[in-house]
């Protein structure tokens, strides 16, 4: 795991407790800007009361049932006539019960609101913001700098978005129709572990945490459905490439390629954990693209170098994955592979119709693969091209580094 | 919630018209918007449904100032027409879609789910 001046304990805690305040509150009243709200305001009440009277012996349920009463408040100021007795539900007489009560719902209310936050009638940015601010926790401030986009437009996304599954009637449940909704779930929760993962652009700080928020993400899925093989496969997939986050970058934060990584700054537990998440996966017999990226994970990281990885394994692994969900950058990881497994020619021709097509033309990985594979064939003018290419297409100032190193080098 | 289903379509005024005549002739057999309608009301959720003429047909009534313009064709002129519509009464936006889903419409019609609004005062002389 990647060492560095994270989040402190106490933020971690209080955005852990501030998601289950809001999880809950959002569930009970169906609307998460009034969960917000009643959140923002145990809050504050805990900043004032708590100095004085001391941390109570179970702060999530002190804030929760103060949130609770606050939200209750504010919907009898807002219809002082018509109080939902089903909406507000029975409070219980004391304390202590209460707090019990609201905590044993608690991973279904946290389950409830990522079905709400990534429905498919929202769209799929909005999605992803949506997790992140309510389920992850995250600010709005650090969701529009990992994202590039300015924080008043997150905002106002996100206040468009709690305004819609409030009025348009989308629940804060796990859904009867589980298979579609999941994958979109999948989706959000990939989305997310990518962008921290390849690190495109933004703040790397930030960038860490997105990997852990969509591996806690995909733990919290895995917990609810364990017969799900792709649900598995996703969560496999995320231990498997953050067990190398430690050897992804060099002392001076360049990113250092697969072969030059030191096998031994991975995470052997990380490793451990996604391999058998995925063996049970595989047993049942129905793959699907989580699964095999996991697969071919798997293979690097049981591989004692990168000589050493079984590239003709890897190679029909994303055969199999171009053939259940074709995609150009699949054919861009195949053409390597098949480049380690057959020699550069073989792989060159595989990547030609990527190339041709111009579908990629700005995605610096291709180049990347383009001058990896010209090295191997022989042609290294060629590749010096490609190199400098890369460079040009990528976001990453680290990785532009690194890539004109390597066209320095060729 | 009562939600509306409206049903959009590219139908040109010509085929609608010609459509619909088919329809009417009174050997044409039920077809799958009967089987569709029919599943509505027996699972209870069905509380209105229309088909509308073609939106070449509308009329629209124009306030301009103290005037009231009237106006022949539809408000916006699009290749996109409203030739119907059902409202339905179910739990949630997921029953709603399913709903949409189930729809016999052709390829390239897009069916448009919207939620109505309740506690509205007007909303009270309906009961």
């Amino acid at each position: 795991m990647a060492e560095g001046p994270g989040i402190s304990d106490l933020e971690h805690a209080f955005r852990e407790e501030w998601g289950a305040v809001v999880a809950t509150l959002a569930r009970r009243l169906g609307d998460l800007q009034a969960a917000e709200d009643a959140a923002a305001e145990a809050f504050a009440a805990a900043a004032v009361a708590w100095p004085a009277t001391g941390v109570p012996p179970n702060p999530g349920g002190w804030l929760t049932v103060t949130a609770w009463r606050k939200a209750v408040d504010a919907h009898r100021r807002h219809s002082p006539v018509a109080v939902d007795p089903h909406v507000l539900g029975e409070v219980a007489p004391t304390p202590g019960a209460e707090e019990a009560t609201m905590s044993q719902t608690l991973g279904d209310d946290r389950l409830g609101l990522v079905f709400a936050c990534c429905h498919p009638a929202l769209a799929l940015e909005v999605r992803v913001a949506m997790t992140l601010r309510y389920v992850a926790g995250l600010t709005t401030k650090e969701i529009a700098a990992a994202f590039l986009v300015p924080e008043p437009t997150l905002a106002q996304r996100l206040v468009r978005a709690k305004r819609k599954i409030k009025e348009a009637g989308i629940r804060f449940e796990v859904p009867t129709a589980l298979t579609e909704r999941l994958q979109s779930v999948r989706t959000v929760v990939y989305l997310v572990f990518n962008e921290g993962f390849a690190a495109t652009s933004g703040d790397e700080l930030i960038r860490g945490e997105l990997c852990e928020e969509a591996i806690w993400l995909g733990r919290l899925l895995h917990r609810l459905l364990p017969a799900d093989p792709e649900t598995a496969g996703l969560l496999a997939l995320m231990l498997l490439h953050h067990s190398r986050a430690a050897a992804r970058l060099d002392a001076t934060g360049r990113p250092v390629p697969l072969a030059e990584q030191d096998r031994t700054r991975w995470n052997a537990t990380l490793i451990d954990e996604g391999i058998r998440v995925l063996d049970t996966a595989l047993a049942r017999r129905e793959p699907g693209r989580y699964q095999l990226q996991a697969a071919i994970a798997a293979l690097h990281a049981q591989a004692a170098s990168f000589e050493e990885t079984d590239w003709p394994q890897i190679a029909l692994l994303y055969g199999s994955l171009a053939r259940l969900d074709p995609s150009p950058v699949v054919e861009v990881n195949r053409a390597v592979a098949v480049g380690l497994a057959d020699g550069g020619l073989a792989g060159l021709a595989v990547l030609e119709p990527v190339l041709a097509s111009g579908a990629l033309a700005g995605y610096s990985p291709l180049h990347a693969a383009h001058a990896f594979l010209l090295e191997k064939a022989g042609y290294p003018e060629r590749a010096r091209g490609a190199w400098s290419r890369a460079a040009e297409t990528t976001a990453n100032p680290a990785l532009r580094e690194e890539l004109l190193r390597r066209h320095e080098d060729s | 919630m009562k939600y509306a289903l409206l049903i959009y379509s590219q139908t040109t005024a010509e085929e609608y018209a010609a459509l619909t005549t088919a329809l009417r002739q009174p050997d044409t057999p039920p077809g799958a918007w009967t089987d569709y309608t029919q599943a509505a009301r027996d699972a209870g959720v069905l509380l209105a449904a229309e088909q509308l003429t073609h939106s070449e047909t509308a009329t629209s009534v124009r306030f301009r100032g103290e005037e009231r313009l009237i106006t022949d064709g539809p408000f916006m002129e699009t290749k996109e027409h409203l030739l119907g519509f059902y409202l339905i009464d179910v739990p949630d936006l997921d029953a709603a879609l399913d709903w949409a889903r189930r729809m016999p419409v052709h390829d390239g019609q897009t069916i448009e789910v919207r939620a109505a609004l309740t506690g509205i005062p007007w909303q009270k002389v309906l009961g």
